[in-house]
């Protein structure tokens, strides 16, 4: 088990929602019917540990039962039940290596002592300066991808022990590299181009259309920061918000631009990239 | 193979944009006021008479499930909920869906909608897809915006809401009534079965739960006809299906294919064949991680469908085709699989509980040999134990590979069971 699956000696005495995730808090209860709002519960402990640096102290589980008037045992046994929810402060960056059988075919392995070597630390640790938690997870849903990891809220894919040491590297110097395929893949799509779709009348695709301006409220409303590191698929290395930690105060002033990456763009990159 | 002209998912790679404007111009949200016009027992008529078989797995018949849903209504509630909680080791096809083609999505919930007679719609997407979700959700209130959904959706008279919820973390959860307890907010432990769901699900209300791809054919099926997806395929494994091709292929990709393709032609079609040539291959686990392996000799002919797997002793499941060169340490793939289960086992039912413990414990001495001969026979009893002896699939699943293994690869069972005695006999 990793540590983050103990529950912390050291608790902070208390907690409450920001007034921001209070209103949030309040827009998610009213998605289901009146004396429904238990089934809030997931999103609630979602935006309480965000708000409380991607861990979920005892006091943030009290304040979402008062919350959402539920038993504090309820609570309990959901925030114990489900893989998401951290009982122990975990590092900035809290890295989660997929090492499922599809991973593992690819090497994932590879992954797990990169990490090891480059932080020094082994899975379920956290580096003694705080900056990086390491786990092992069992699959993430990407094995097309594979191998990969989840940093924050984003999935880093097609990578090699290098890889993920230049992953490490980058994040160690403050930047946010983009998600996504780190061999210049357009998602899912083959590394060797599209065998399909070739026949279809297609609109000019390069620069897909600005993004609306509606912001979404997504249950944990944490799109903005997203849309910064997705939108870096149009070639930027280290634009964007700091990743998973400040979501839940951040706000939903920023206009989430999670375009898709350009047919163009993802050619490019195959061409050049490191297809075998 | 498919035609690109019938293929349903244009966007599956996200060449274009997921927004509302672009999904219109690929023909998305079209007709849609006059297909709902022809009502509720139209709807599901066609979709019985396309063939259309769930996507997540199980392979029933989506019109048939629909038709399970009381006529007449109480005046309360009736729900739509939307299986997108995909985690089964192998897929990653509804995460295209749903970041690529979230229209077609919100499209299919509403005339599920309109069939099963439904008030509201909960898409249930898992919690480590926080990307993806917050694509659906642009696109919910794109849809908003634009009269789609909500109150008079699309102009019918017809009110309907769809709302996202996040999961956090348990492959159960992708069982059908562990994901209802989830979206009431318990831990996601599967129910016992009467009730079914149509007759008591969310909130006790009549609820029809949908994988992602299910709902997401239905809009091209109601506008080009049931005929057309029929004529797809083979008798009874109609239409398209979205595969996921990973492992030791060299180019491991995502492609919309039709049902009943060849394997191989699928392999070496779309994924560049099997790295070191197909003689290279070892095994395949044709239908993400719980349907048992394939040896290579099935794998040149097999096709890609619910029946003829079923006949090859496997399963589509979700057509999640992991492929395993001669490279692979077969014994320990599959007992990485036993860990897989044991961790997500919800801890319900005994025989799953312990059992996916024990498979593991197992199936980890075995990757060195480090077990007596009989304990073969002993671990294929343990699996028709468990397997048919708890409330959901997931001791089904957690059983079935190790079975595939036993089936297929006794012999190197045994061989690494004798080395590791000799090894030590020569050590002593």
């Amino acid at each position: 088990m990793s540590s983050a699956a103990a529950i912390a000696v050291e608790q902070p005495e208390s907690f409450a929602f920001s007034p921001e995730n209070r209103a949030r808090a309040e827009r998610i209860v009213a998605k289901y019917p009146p004396g429904r709002q238990a089934s809030a519960v997931l999103p609630l402990l979602d935006l309480a540990q965000r708000q409380s640096d991607n861990w979920l102290p005892r006091a943030a589980m009290d304040h979402v039962a008062e919350f959402l008037s539920m038993p504090r045992i309820r609570v309990y046994e959901v925030a114990t039940f489900y893989t998401m929810f951290n009982k122990t402060p975990v590092g900035k960056h809290f890295v989660q290596i997929c090492t499922t059988t599809p991973c593992w075919l690819r090497g994932s392995a590879d992954l797990v002592h990169a990490c090891e070597r480059k932080l020094g630390i082994s899975m379920g640790e956290t580096t003694p300066d705080n900056q990086f938690t390491v786990i092992e997870a069992e699959c993430l849903g990407a094995c097309v991808n594979a191998p990969m990891v989840q940093i924050g809220d984003h999935y880093y894919e097609d990578l090699d022990g290098p890889g993920m040491e230049a992953l490490l590297d980058a994040l160690a110097r403050g930047e946010v590299p983009a998600p996504g395929s780190q061999i210049g893949r357009s998602t899912s799509c083959s590394v060797k181009g599209p065998t399909t779709l070739l026949h279809v009348p297609k609109r000019q695709a390069s620069e897909p259309e600005a993004a609306p301006a509606a912001e979404p409220d997504l249950a944990t409303a944490a799109a903005d920061d997203a849309a910064a590191t997705v939108d870096a698929g149009a070639g930027v290395e280290t634009a964007g918000a700091d990743i998973g930690t400040e979501t839940a105060d951040s706000g939903e002033s920023g206009s989430p631009k999670t375009k898709p990456r350009s047919r163009a763009r993802a050619k490019s990159k195959t061409d050049a990239g490191t297809a075998d | 193979m498919l035609r690109d002209e019938d293929r349903i998912f244009t966007n599956l790679f996200g060449f274009e944009s997921f927004s509302l404007e672009a999904a219109r111009a690929r023909g998305d949200w079209d007709q849609t006021p006059e297909l709902i016009a022809k009502g509720r027992e139209w709807i599901i008529s066609e979709v019985k008479d396309s063939g259309l078989r769930g996507r997540g797995g199980a392979g029933f018949s989506a019109g048939l499930k629909w038709s399970f849903m009381p006529k007449k209504t109480d005046g309360g509630p009736v729900y739509l909920v939307v299986n997108a909680d995909e985690g089964e080791p192998g897929t990653c096809k509804d995460r295209d869906i749903l970041r690529h083609e979230p229209h077609k999505l919100l499209e299919g919930c509403l005339y599920a909608g309109v069939a099963i007679g439904a008030t509201a719609c909960y898409i249930y997407v898992r919690g480590e897809f926080y990307d993806e979700a917050a694509n659906v959700q642009r696109a919910i209130d794109e849809a908003y915006e634009a009269g789609l959904l909500g109150k008079n959706a699309c102009g019918t008279g017809y009110d309907y809401d769809i709302y996202l919820h996040r999961g956090a973390g348990a492959y159960i959860c992708g069982e059908e009534t562990a994901l209802i307890e989830s979206l009431e907010g318990k831990k996601g432990q599967p129910r016992n079965k009467p009730p079914f769901p149509a007759q008591a699900g969310l909130y006790s209300r009549p609820t029809t739960v949908n994988n992602v791809e299910t709902i997401a054919q239905v809009p091209e099926i109601l506008r080009r006809g049931a005929t057309w997806f029929a004529n797809l395929g083979r008798p009874k494994n109609t239409g398209t299906k979205l595969f996921c091709i990973s492992g030791h292929v060299n180019h491991p990709c995502n492609v919309e294919e039709v049902m009943g393709i060849p394997l191989r032609e699928l392999i070496d079609r779309h994924c560049g064949g099997v790295r070191g040539g197909w003689d290279n291959l070892l095994a395949v686990i044709p239908g993400g991680s719980s349907t048992p392996l394939l040896p290579r000799t099935v794998c040149d002919t097999v096709l890609m469908d619910f029946d003829s797997l079923r006949e090859a002793g496997s399963g589509l499941g979700t057509a999640a085709v992991i492929v395993m060169d001669k490279s692979t340490d077969i014994v320990e793939a599959i007992a990485r699989l036993s860990r897989f289960y044991a961790h997500e086992s919800c801890g319900q039912c005994t025989p799953c509980r312990e059992g996916t413990g024990w498979l593991m414990r197992v199936m980890n001495r075995l990757v060195k040999g480090n077990a007596r001969l009989e304990e073969i026979d002993m671990l294929q009893e343990v699996t028709k134990q468990i397997e048919g002896h708890t409330i959901c699939a997931l001791g089904d699943a957690a059983a079935w590979p190790v079975q595939g293994l036993i089936r297929h690869f006794r012999p190197e069972l045994e061989r690494r069971i004798l080395a590791y005695r000799s090894a030590r006999r020569v050590a002593a």
